[in-house]
């Protein structure tokens, strides 16, 4: 496997030098921009494998600079944000960011959201798996059939329909805007409720103990994600 | 009486008189004995002077009359354009106060200061438009003639047998900053005059010819000379008096001037201000208010009401004192207030009249002891009411029933006593007109007289059923008794009236308990604004509005209630007058009369607090003199409510910025100390890395490392509670409720803490079957986060956490307990104040910041925290969020 190409746009010379000599040099190769215009320009010029996109630009703002991004690319896109910015955070992602991570981070944290993000980015293109399986929980999406620990689990349409929109993108955080839109059409975006009691069921029927969750993870203000590994 | 020293009070007026004059615009009168004299040419040439020295000079308004040397004058001198006013079809020129005072000139000359502006305009009269631009810092020149000045105006319609309408008070003439007399001798004015020189208007050109007889331009000369001289003359006391010059103190007399509804009391006031004018004396216009007065016909109340204006204009002081008798009060009053001489009317009632009772004169002449009694032609003295009493509405009812009475009387009388006893058949007609006069008043009560003196003649005197009377005896005997009748009446009668005064009194008082009662109990300022609208609406019968300075020094209208109306542009305009200037103005007021509403300002003991605006329901009701006195009375209670309210609110807020003071400071002592603490470890421990790279050990460089992660994750911590409270605090956080399980938030927060919670035992008890809560994700996430981090921070390593949610009918409670060494039961409550730390050893806490934010989180919720204690040990955190609402509609299942 060939290193992971990711572009750094980050106006804070601290944290590029930080990544630049903590990231493995094996496994990955770093491309840097300080502004948001000069990102856009490297995306374009060198190919990446991942974006790595602080919200805190001084030129352009990161939910413009996202929106420009997916005009033309698919690359993934991770969002690095303060606290704070929680609104910016969910627009950019309803913009089309694939995750985000909070500052400060770690870099193990950091690698394991590279590794989801790059592995999602090779199977798009691909045809989706029928079957998905994380833990003791199995989605076969052929036979429309879910089970846990080898037991078959009765899921409602709209339950389903959630499972398998939250396990297309397993690993990544879905907005709320991004579900609703997926589950019950453009219509119902402004439900945030809908999602809040059909995920409660959810966690009824798949988890053991809800507020330890193994599978569905809430991320408060933000959206939800089905754990990925 | 010699003073050797000034009187620290008169040294203090002379000061803020001082003062006052020197922030105000300077008005140089050009003072003239008539028309022609040459004022207007003089003005604009001192104009033309001043503009040569440079200043800022403009033509305010300036009447040349077509003369032409006088026209010569204005060419080069910039001229205020005027306000075309239509009234009644007719276009009138006015002077523009408004283009003036905008386009604030240094020195503006307004011509014709007596002159009556055209309705509609701000003020009545163009004296007061001089006033307002002297208050806005303008110089002014003007003119005036003689016979405009306000207390000469009876003596010139003496002299000349002209009455002129136009005035201006006394106290603009004395308060002019200069006096400048054009003289002319009468000869050589008359030889104008028929040069043509002097502009005669021509309708009035008879008159005007009466005025212009020598005879007349001699004593008109006369008085403007006179006045000049006397106002050198006060001139020449306050020198001396501000310059210490003791030898001729002005001796300190105060007149009070006896006013009464009559029309000859403007005669009385005018002459007792020529008399306190000559003497430098403060004068005082009282009126008393007698039981008597109460009957006073709407006529006379009316010109009371005039007559007390009248003398405010002249520069008195008004006052209305109440009393039983008006010699005593007044005499009372006198001396309380150190009135050194007493000035009223000649008595016109005939002399028979004393005979019954003593006069006003007499009783003041009587007991007025060491102050002196001036009685000048014109009025007898207050609380005389002329003209036709007020008449009570069941007039011929009452008269019947007197006829009624005395024939009952008769009836009785023949029933019991017959023709006999004769002297008893006179009391029985005495009663009948007791019982008629307690119930109807005089007039039927003295009818009940005299029918019964006519019945008993014709029924019990010889000879019967004949009114002539052979027995002189039984003649005196109908005098007797009709005159026992006439006093019992009038006992009965002045019995009667008094209780009339004391209900009167009584509903002012009690209306005025009521209202101060009610603000009294009321403490934010829209409420009282509420309480007061509501109380003037009931007593006054108004449509009321309040204006209210608000934080930016601007009016705000507070119009709550439903009497309260919204003013439009037109009446905000007199608002704002009235609140610029601290005057009254609107409807019965000399400033926009025209207004629909009255406008009185709020004045409080500190300063002005707003307006207060009447339209009452009949615009009559106001210039009733006691109507209108109360509604002050009224407007000063209010005013002090209101300005008790922003007082209280202003040290509210002062107690609010001193906490907030206080938190500051320990804000900077805390993070200046929790912040430098990890930062220098960091600092320490990275540079160790750096510099001594190659003698460390890898045990030894990752100790380091270690120590560096675990200070930036505390510094991280603490910059995060330091924002969320300030986010907080600042109200920048606005709270978004949704419905949502808490599982799903208390996963979360266990998920981001779980390398933090590292072998720890996290029991979680959610019950699958809780309802929705309302509530934010985000904050009560971040409040969960702090609890745990508290409970891994300040308990033994290893040991348990347990988290329960448990519903409560309208609430949700959240549990983080643990088993560490709990709180003391002293700290319960202030654990969750900012900046409070337990004091423990050892323990690397943070600023003290987390469980403040719990709080703040909770409460933002509507809900609260709080800590107990556990049997076992530990401690248990507990936070009630509340359920209210409707939770939302079940979700269609179906995907539309």
């Amino acid at each position: 496997m060939s290193a992971l190409m990711l572009l750094l746009i980050d106006d804070e010379p601290q944290v590029r030098r930080f990544l630049r000599s903590s990231l493995p040099p094996v496994e990955y190769k770093l491309l840097e921009a300080d502004t948001g215009e000069r990102g856009l320009a490297t995306a374009s010029a060198q190919r990446s494998d991942v974006i790595l996109l602080d919200l805190g630009l001084p030129d352009l703002d990161g939910v413009e600079v996202t929106r420009r991004l997916r005009e033309w690319t698919a690359t993934p896109i991770i969002i690095l944000s303060a606290r704070g910015q929680d609104q910016d955070k969910v627009a950019a992602l309803d913009a089309g960011a694939d995750d985000y991570l909070t500052k400060p981070f770690s870099l193990p944290e950091l690698l394991a959201r590279i590794r989801v993000a790059a592995r999602h980015a090779s199977e798009r293109g691909d045809k989706q798996d029928a079957v998905f399986e994380v833990g003791d929980l199995r989605i076969d999406r052929a036979a429309r059939v879910v089970t846990l620990g080898g037991e078959e689990v009765r899921l409602t349409p709209i339950e389903y329909k959630l499972l398998t929109a939250l396990a297309r993108r397993a690993g990544h955080v879905l907005t709320y805007q991004q579900l609703l839109k997926e589950v019950w059409g453009p219509r119902s975006l402004t439900h945030k409720q809908y999602l809040h009691v059909y995920m409660g069921h959810l966690r009824g029927k798949l988890e053991h103990d809800p507020a330890k969750p193994r599978f569905l993870v809430t991320e408060p203000g933000v959206g939800y994600r089905l754990k990925g590994e | 009486m010699s003073q050797a020293r000034a009187d620290p009070d008169e040294l203090l007026h002379h000061a803020l008189e001082d003062e006052r004059r020197r922030s105000r615009g300077k008005l140089v009168i050009f003072f003239g004995a008539a028309p022609g004299v040459g004022k207007t040419y003089a003005m604009l040439e001192a104009a033309r002077a001043e503009r040569d020295l440079r200043r800022d000079v403009v033509l305010g308004i300036v009447e040349t009359h077509g003369r032409y040397e006088t026209g010569a004058l204005v060419i080069g001198l910039e001229l205020l354009p005027r306000r075309r006013v239509e009234h009644r079809g007719v276009t009138i020129d006015e002077f523009d106060l408004d283009a003036a005072l905008a386009r604030k000139p240094g020195l503006i000359l307004v011509d014709e200061l007596a002159h009556t502006n055209a309705p509609g305009s701000r003020h009545a009269k163009r004296w007061q438009d001089v006033e307002e631009l002297r208050d806005a810092g303008i110089d002014v020149y003007s003119t005036l003639n003689v016979q405009h000045v306000e207390s000469l105006n009876d003596v010139v319609a003496q002299v000349t047998g002209v009455v002129v309408r136009e005035t201006v008070p006394d106290r603009v003439l004395e308060e002019a900053t200069e006096v400048r007399l054009i003289d002319l001798p009468p000869d050589e004015l008359l030889e104008r005059m028929t040069d043509g020189k002097v502009y005669l208007p021509e309708k009035a050109e008879r008159a005007v010819e009466n005025f212009f007889r020598k005879g007349n331009l001699i004593a008109l000369r006369e008085l403007a000379l006179r006045s000049t001289a006397e106002r050198v003359d006060a001139q020449m006391r306050t020198y001396r008096t501000a310059h210490g010059i003791t030898r001729v103190w002005a001796t300190t007399e105060r007149v009070l001037v006896c006013v009464g509804p009559s029309p000859s009391s403007a005669r009385l006031l005018r002459a007792a201000r020529r008399m306190a004018a000559s003497l430098h004396a403060p004068c005082i216009a009282a009126y008393v208010e007698t039981p008597a007065a109460l009957r006073m016909s709407d006529a006379d109340r009316r010109r009371l009401a005039e007559n007390l204006r009248l003398a405010e204009l002249l520069g008195f002081e008004a006052v209305t004192l109440q009393g039983e008798r008006a010699a005593e009060e007044t005499v009372r009053y006198a001396r309380s207030h150190n009135v050194t001489k007493i000035v009223l009317g000649k008595p016109t009632h005939s002399r028979w009249r004393n005979l019954v009772s003593t006069s006003f004169l007499e009783d003041i002449v009587r007991s007025s002891g060491e102050i002196d009694v001036y009685v000048i032609s014109g009025d007898e003295g207050p609380a005389r009411a002329a003209g036709p009493r007020r008449r009570p509405r069941t007039r011929p009812l009452a008269y019947a029933a007197a006829v009624g009475a005395s024939i009952a009387s008769t009836g009785v009388a023949w029933f019991f006593f017959g023709r006999r006893q004769l002297a008893d058949v006179v009391m029985v007609y005495l009663l009948g007109i007791i019982l008629v006069s307690l119930r109807f008043g005089y007039g039927p009560s003295i009818c009940a007289a005299v029918v019964s003196v006519l019945l008993l003649d014709f029924f019990f005197v010889p000879p019967y059923l004949s009114f002539s009377v052979t027995d002189f005896q039984h003649v005196v005997m109908f005098a007797v008794m009709f005159v026992v009748a006439v006093v019992i009446s009038n006992l009965t009668q002045r019995v009667r009236v008094q209780a009339e005064a004391a209900r009167q009194r009584e509903q002012r008082t009690g209306t005025l308990y009521s209202m101060s009662r009610e603000l009294a109990a009321t403490r934010a300022t829209r409420n009282l604004a509420h309480v007061a609208l509501d109380h003037v609406h009931d007593v006054f019968d108004a449509r009321v509005t309040l204006a209210l300075e608000g934080r930016d020094g601007r009016l705000e209208n507070i119009a709550a209630g439903e009497a309260a109306y919204v003013p439009d542009e037109k009446e905000q305009g007199v608002i704002e007058w009235t609140w610029s200037r601290d005057k009254p103005a609107g409807l019965g007021t000399d400033t926009l009369p025209s207004a629909r509403g009255l406008y009185l300002p709020l004045r409080g003991a500190q300063g002005r607090v707003g307006v207060l605006g009447v339209i009452p329901a009949d615009p009559r009701r106001l210039q009733d003199n006691e109507q209108r006195a109360l509604l002050d009375v009224f407007a000063q209670q209010i005013a002090t409510a209101l300005e008790r309210a922003r007082l209280g609110e202003e040290a509210q807020q002062a107690h609010v910025e001193v906490e907030a003071e206080r938190l500051r400071s320990s804000l900077l002592s805390s993070v200046s100390h929790d912040l430098r603490t990890p930062l220098s470890v960091i600092t320490g421990s990275a540079s160790a890395l750096v510099e001594s790279d190659a003698v460390l050990d890898p045990a030894a460089r990752r100790e380091l490392a270690r120590t560096i992660e675990e200070e930036a994750q505390r510094l991280n911590r603490l910059v995060r509670n330091l924002l969320d409270m300030t986010r907080l605090s600042a109200g920048a956080v606005h709270i978004t409720k949704e419905w949502q399980p808490i599982e799903g938030v208390i996963g979360a927060a266990l998920g981001r803490l779980e390398d933090a919670l590292d072998g720890r035992t996290v029991t979680t008890n959610v019950p699958a079957d809780l309802p929705l809560v309302p509530i934010d994700g985000v904050l009560v996430e971040q409040l969960l986060i702090n609890l745990l981090e508290n409970a891994i921070k300040y308990t033994p390593a290893g040991s348990p956490i347990d988290v329960s949610a448990r519903h409560e009918p309208g609430a949700m409670i959240l549990e983080v307990a643990d088993r560490g060494p709990g709180v003391p039961p002293d700290a319960a409550k202030k654990i969750f104040e900012k900046f409070y730390r337990l004091p423990r050893e050892g323990q690397g806490g943070g600023a003290g910041l987390g469980l403040a934010i719990c709080s703040a989180i909770a409460e933002a919720h509507g809900g609260r925290i709080w800590v107990d204690a556990r049997d076992e040990g530990g401690s248990v955190f507990r936070v009630e969020l509340p359920i209210t609402g409707t939770p939302p509609p079940p979700a269609p299942e179906e995907a539309p």
